[in-house]
């Protein structure tokens, strides 16, 4: 029997900000490129999910107004299925705005806290009128020898993270969380966010295989993933990696 | 003349003198940087200009006698101010414009200070200045324009503007400022310009497309305005052309594409070679049939926007249609140039839903065209490149002998066209401008080649054409 590999796209049509459709071509890709079946359903405002529906999560960013309108479907209709789904060990992987949704909470500038989904124990807050926007390149390197991951950041919020959650790697150039305690995105289980786009997967193979072979394990144990060229991948890395900290753009 | 601040008394003899040192250091600032062949000095005038009196532009321009034009927008604002400026040179009059891609505030002060002479005295009596987005609210007040264009408004250098919703926000507030007889012109297809020029002063004329025949069967992905600006449901669309423009409507608060005062109907798109169209007047009754030379959907637009303009600024339909027809495209907007006997053109890419329609128009043009790819990521061009993603490129996969990709970025382009199906042996990369330009050259033996670069890998490519010897400098067009 052919395996199978099952992802829900969370709001495509609202949070897609940042060319992160990118990241389920990759992923669709490289599990086809393995002879996996894959499915892509698309779960947005008003479409029911089950826990059991999906090995793998996966929710963008969007603009501040597109955001407010999937938040309040995310918390009323999708929270129960996804953190059910995360609990049984499926794998969730958020960017940008949709890593800050997945907080305990958002602080903004004034008024009350805006509550997260919880699936990661971090939090959000305002950086205060004023404060720039952290834009750039984007190097962290994860710890257990895993390549260095690359993207470009642009975000308002600063992100702490608290005890529950592990940092998904050490900035080696640009802002990550807030811009000081030098950690980059959290990981939790198979819970996965961070503030790395451009899009996240198609410069970071390795990291993608990691989500296929983790999300696939949950109903192929054992299932191991056929090594692939990463040609044009890895020369785009190389590319990226030799500019940073050479000069800068303009 | 519409307005006379030129005129009037009270000026004190302080700004005077002030205004003609700007000028004059304005002047000798472009002669300077013209010699030291500096970018031809399209901003560095306008920079030193708006030094010695900041209030340069208000004043210059509020001395072209026949008033300005403003043009905003994400995608045609170039070419949408030169088929105008066209327009206007064929029914006599001398417009003064900025130069390609020189749209900030010292871009614009530097025509002005270049088309007036030592005396203050302007040469020329239109002004049609193309605004970039973040300009708009400091800019277009000071120049009081007689019309606006809005084109349309898309996803495109985020990490510059922030986001979309901002940007038709700066519009807005823009619009408080400027003068109770100004005409809008508004593309009625989008909904993102109707929200946003929404209770502008003045009167509103608004152009469309009406031809289902080139609707396209879904929204794409690069659609920006998929939830009603006012209450968050989800548009419907009875036909789409390209990105979010189309017919569209909210089900719920009924918000709704007015029907546009100009409309192209009976379309006839050629690939490449351009289109033909009749345009509709809805008030008159009255159409013109037209034809350009410029391909695509989005330039039937830009046209419509540049003879709306044109009417709005008194040109009867027939003549603006009829003046279109002798309109040749320049500076990378589906210029054509002849290298070694191959047939050149030149589509600039900016943003997903401009890729997409640059990337039809190619695949119109013939089986398997060859394709050079020219992908930077400079502040022009947008320093995030993740838009690259939300390009069907996909659209390519079978249809294309051959893609070559340079620039800066040159490796990400080549990353998303293989992930868009490309086998590995329609790819190549060539880093180096020239190298990758001879290489493609030599892969088109069928005689075309497509050049599809972002802003800056334009400036690049055309300056190894220049040094060929196939194209003239920027500051000679």
């Amino acid at each position: 029997m052919t395996p199978t590999l099952r992802i829900c796209h969370l709001y495509p049509d609202l949070l897609n900000l940042y060319g992160d459709r990118g990241n389920i071509i990759v992923l669709t890709n490289r599990a086809r490129w393995r002879d996996i079946e894959v499915r892509v359903t698309e779960a947005t405002l008003g479409t029911p999910i089950a826990a059991g529906d999906a090995d793998l999560y996966f929710i963008g960013g969007g603009e501040d107004r597109q955001q407010r309108i999937a938040v309040e479907d995310l918390l009323r209709e999708k929270r129960g299925p996804l953190t059910d789904a995360a609990a049984a060990g499926a794998v969730v992987l958020a960017v940008c705005g949709g890593y800050q949704l997945l907080g305990q909470f958002y602080r903004p500038a004034e008024g009350d806290e805006l509550p997260g989904l919880g699936l990661l124990d971090l939090w959000t807050e305002h950086a205060g009128p004023g404060a720039p926007r952290l834009i750039g390149n984007l190097v962290i390197q994860p710890d257990g020898g895993e390549p260095a991951m690359i993207g470009f950041e642009n975000h308002g919020g600063r992100t702490y993270l608290g005890p529950g959650v592990r940092p998904l790697g050490r900035v080696v150039s640009g802002f990550g969380n807030n811009g000081r305690d030098g950690w980059e995105g959290a990981v939790a289980a198979h819970v996965y966010g961070t503030y790395l786009h451009g899009p996240l997967l198609p410069k970071n193979p390795a990291f993608a295989d990691r989500l296929i072979r983790e999300a696939m394990w949950r109903r192929h144990p054992a299932f191991e993933l056929a090594p692939l060229p990463d040609r044009l991948e890895e020369r785009a890395r190389a590319t990226v990696l030799a500019r940073i900290g050479g000069a800068p753009p303009g | 003349m519409r307005r006379n601040r030129f005129l009037t008394t009270g000026q004190s003899s302080c700004v005077h003198a002030r205004l003609s040192a700007a000028i004059a250091l304005g002047k000798a600032t472009a002669t300077l940087s013209r010699l030291l062949r500096r970018g031809g000095g399209t901003t560095m005038p306008g920079r030193v200009a708006r030094a010695v009196e900041p209030g340069v532009v208000g004043l210059l321009s509020a001395r072209l006698p026949l008033g300005s034009v403003v043009i905003a927008g994400t995608n045609g604002k170039t070419t949408t101010a030169h088929v105008l400026a066209h327009i206007m040179r064929v029914l006599g009059q001398q417009p003064v414009h900025n130069r390609a891609g020189a749209n900030l505030a010292a871009g614009i002060a530097s025509a002005l200070v270049e088309h007036t002479d030592l005396l203050g005295r302007p040469r020329g009596d239109l002004g049609i200045f193309e605004v970039d987005e973040a300009t708009v609210p400091r800019v277009v007040p000071a120049i009081a324009p007689r019309v606006a264009v809005f084109l349309n408004l898309f996803r495109d250098q985020l990490d510059r503007y922030g986001e979309i919703d901002y940007i038709a926000g700066l519009w807005r507030s823009a619009g408080a400022g400027l003068a109770r007889d100004l005409v809008a012109v508004a593309n009625a297809d989008d909904p993102l310009v109707f929200e946003a020029v929404h209770g502008l002063p003045g009167s509103l004329v608004t152009f469309g497309i009406e031809d289902d025949h080139y609707a396209l069967a879904a929204l794409e992905h690069t659609a920006e305005a998929r939830y009603c600006y006012r209450c968050g449901t989800a548009y419907t669309y009875e036909a789409t052309y390209f990105g979010h423009m189309g017919r569209w409507r909210c089900p719920t608060c009924g918000v709704a594409r007015q029907s546009p005062d100009l409309t192209a109907r009976d379309l006839t798109l050629s690939g490449p070679d351009g289109s033909e169209f009749t345009i509709h007047e809805a008030g008159s009754g009255g159409a013109a049939r037209t034809r350009t030379v410029l391909p695509g959907l989005y330039n039937v637009y830009n046209v419509l926007a540049a003879v709306a303009a044109a009417k709005a600024l008194g040109t009867p339909l027939g003549a603006a249609a009829a003046a279109v027809a002798s309109f040749a495209p320049a500076f990378g907007r589906a210029e054509r140039v002849l290298v070694d006997g191959r047939d050149v053109r030149l589509l600039l890419v900016k943003n997903p839903a401009g890729f997409n329609e640059v990337l039809r128009v190619t695949l119109a043009a013939g089986p398997l065209p060859v394709i050079l790819i020219a992908i930077n990521d400079r502040t022009a061009d947008g320093r995030d490149v993740s838009w690259l993603w939300d390009v069907d490129a996909e659209m390519l996969a079978g249809r294309v002998g051959r893609v070559v990709v340079t620039g800066l970025r040159a490796e990400d382009m080549a990353v998303r066209l293989q992930y868009a199906g490309l086998p590995p042996e329609a790819i190549e990369i060539e880093p180096a401008y020239d190298r990758a330009l001879r290489r493609a050259l030599d892969l088109a033996t069928s005689g075309r080649l497509y050049v599809l670069p972002t802003y800056t890998a334009m400036l690049a490519l055309r300056a190894v054409l220049q040094q060929w010897g196939t194209v003239r400098g920027f500051w000679e067009t």
